[in-house]
């Protein structure tokens, strides 16, 4: 691990700890017992009311087909059964659509985050008549959403032959705005004397771009990949336009063709279709989540 | 020319270098906005001056005629008030309730970690997974809602299959969704207020109430107005879950301006009113985004 990221983490901790104790200060001294208890209950109130559904669709996947179409709905599952998730995996071709995931997510995350490194170092670094307008150009691509484009973008890669094929999934979304932008902020901040130090030892930009900024820059670049790549794993509107086949389908069209062919048919196989979908964002949240929720952060709170 | 002459004496070698590095950086992620985002906006602005069904070799140019039928058809009045029925819904009860959210996981409690974890987790997950698994949640015979509905005496409406109850439903599982992000950036906000002002309230004999009043809120005044305008974005936006659970219906009960869009170019193949809608659609976001950008120049120094 270099310095600078164990710095980060460093005054990472300090800060909780410097927060916790603020919070301690001033809610701890004079809160009564009916204070707490309210507190405590409000916090199972949030429990309950953002994990029952996904708990509704975890149950689901285990119950019997008799048993998701009893009435009244069984809170646990009586006879819990694994039956669904080969059934599900069997009714559509969820090999084929993890793998069309997998490569979609890895290339369209792979360009972001290339584009990002490198954009934000030009701008941060590098000489350029006119640069403060270059980058309002970039900046200016944040106000246009996914949606406005995708008639004339479709057109575009109709023209291109690319209907229906990675490249066209994934190239129309590999620029990147907000990724550039962030890492630009972080660049700013890192100390000039080892940029200093690295261009008296010789290195050149792009050296110095590789072993120098990038590893400091390390938790933001990490940050902003997690958002990427849960951005591109989820993504839905325009995978659903520009494939057209089964073959091509990523795991969001997949699951929706499967609900609409088979919903109502039985709910156990749908849902765990869903867990198809989410369970390796879960696992990523799982550990991760401290680098994708300072991502956020730090997008909306800038310095 | 004289410019060029003068520019080239003054330029040392080193800085002509750092230019062109600097344009193999930016350059591809500038081209690829050029020609999938930039481009995009214009070739709208074009397609809704014409009438096209988008195999047709000619495009009709028919002026202002697309804009002129659209604001006369009740149905497109009907979709324009969908869409702000479901902004202005969304980001109400996203703005209150992930604030008594955030005021309660900003308390020293135990578990808060976890809960915080809980409640930001669909932010990560598919819209269209989690779509599909609120469809059962909704449903009335065998859901959740109705099984808790239960437990005080009442029967769960048709949700999704009730024009009056579909827009409600599919307004609560955006906000359900979404919500995490708020929490998130109010809990940054609320780290950042210095607890010397709270300490300033408790000498001066302030209960909890005034503390809320005199420090909490005029302190996260900015942090609610980024969210207000982000939120408003997000849920013009919002296309897999309405796509999922409704499909705009019933009856266009839940067709917004994205929806409309989606619908006019690849279901009807209708490229001009796709056009108006993606204009429409382009002129709201970029208003909201323009006064967001304003606002941030002015008032983000806190972090």
């Amino acid at each position: 691990m270099t310095s600078a990221t164990h710095l980060v983490q460093e005054s990472k901790q300090t800060s909780t700890k410097v927060s916790k104790s603020a919070t301690t200060h001033w809610v701890g001294h004079q809160q009564s017992l009916v204070g707490r208890t309210a507190a405590y209950l409000g916090l199972t109130l949030c429990v309950l009311l953002i994990g029952l559904p996904v708990y509704w669709m975890i149950s689901g996947a285990f119950k019997t087909p008799q048993e998701i179409y009893s009435v009244p709905p069984t809170w646990i599952p009586s006879q819990p059964t694994l039956a669904s998730f080969p059934k599900a995996w069997n009714s559509a071709p969820f090999g084929r659509y993890y793998i069309n995931s997998f490569i979609v997510t890895l290339f369209g995350s792979g360009f972001e985050v290339f584009f990002a490194v490198t954009s934000a170092y030009a701008f941060a670094f590098l000489r350029f008549p006119g640069k403060r307008y270059v980058f309002l150009l970039l900046l200016a691509a944040l106000m246009v959403p996914v949606q406005v484009t995708i008639l004339p973008n479709y057109l575009t890669v109709a023209r291109f032959g690319w209907i229906n094929t990675y490249q066209g999934i994934i190239i129309p979304g590999a620029s990147v705005a907000y990724g550039t932008f962030l890492l630009r902020q972080y660049y700013r901040t890192l100390p000039t004397e080892i940029m200093d130090a690295a261009r008296v030892d010789g290195a050149g930009h792009v050296r110095t771009l590789v072993s120098v900024v990038t590893p400091l820059a390390k938790p933001a670049i990490v940050s902003f990949a997690l958002l990427s790549i849960v951005a591109k794993w989820n993504e839905f509107l325009w995978p659903l336009i520009v494939t057209n086949t089964k073959e091509m389908r990523v795991l969001p069209i997949g699951i929706y063709w499967l609900m609409v062919e088979e919903g109502t048919i039985d709910w156990g196989v749908v849902m765990a279709g869903t867990i198809f979908v989410v369970l390796p964002v879960l696992i990523v949240f799982l550990y991760a989540q401290r680098y994708i929720v300072d991502g956020i952060a730090a997008g909306a709170v800038k310095g | 020319m004289s410019t060029g002459a003068l520019q080239s004496k003054r330029v040392s070698p080193a800085e002509r270098r750092e230019w062109w590095l600097f344009l193999l950086l930016v350059g591809p992620n500038i081209l690829l906005f050029a020609i999938f985002t930039y481009w995009p906006l214009l070739y709208n602005g074009y397609l809704s001056f014409v009438r096209w069904d988008m195999l047709a070799p000619v495009k009709m140019w028919v002026g202002l005629d697309n804009y002129r039928f659209l604001f006369s058809q009740p149905e497109f009045q009907l979709i324009l008030f969908n869409t702000f029925y479901f902004t202005i819904a969304s980001v109400l009860l996203t703005i209150v309730l992930g604030l008594l959210m955030a005021l309660l996981l900003n308390q020293s409690l135990r578990g808060r970690n976890a809960v915080r974890s809980i409640v930001f987790s669909p932010v990560m997950l598919s819209g269209a997974a989690i779509g599909i698994v609120w469809i059962y949640i909704f449903d009335p015979r065998y859901g959740l809602i109705d099984a808790l509905l239960g437990f005080i005496g009442l029967n769960s409406p048709n949700w999704l299959l009730d024009g009056a109850w579909a827009m409600p439903a599919v307004i609560i599982v955006h906000v359900w969704k979404t919500i995490g992000y708020a929490v998130v950036i109010y809990l940054a906000g609320l780290q950042a207020i210095p607890r010397e002002l709270y300490e300033a309230v408790v000498v001066d004999g302030g209960g909890a109430w005034s503390r809320f009043r005199a420090v909490t809120l005029p302190g996260l005044s900015p942090v609610v107005f980024f969210l207000v305008l982000t939120t408003v974005l997000t849920s013009f936006q919002s296309f897999d879950i309405i796509k999922v659970m409704t499909n705009g219906g019933p009856v266009n009960a839940t067709t917004t301006l994205v929806f409309y869009l989606y619908e006019e170019g690849f279901v009807a193949f209708n490229a001009g009113r796709a056009g108006v809608a993606s204009v429409l659609l382009f002129g709201l976001m970029f208003a909201f985004t323009l006064v967001q950008m304003r606002y941030e120049d002015r008032s983000v120094h806190y972090a």
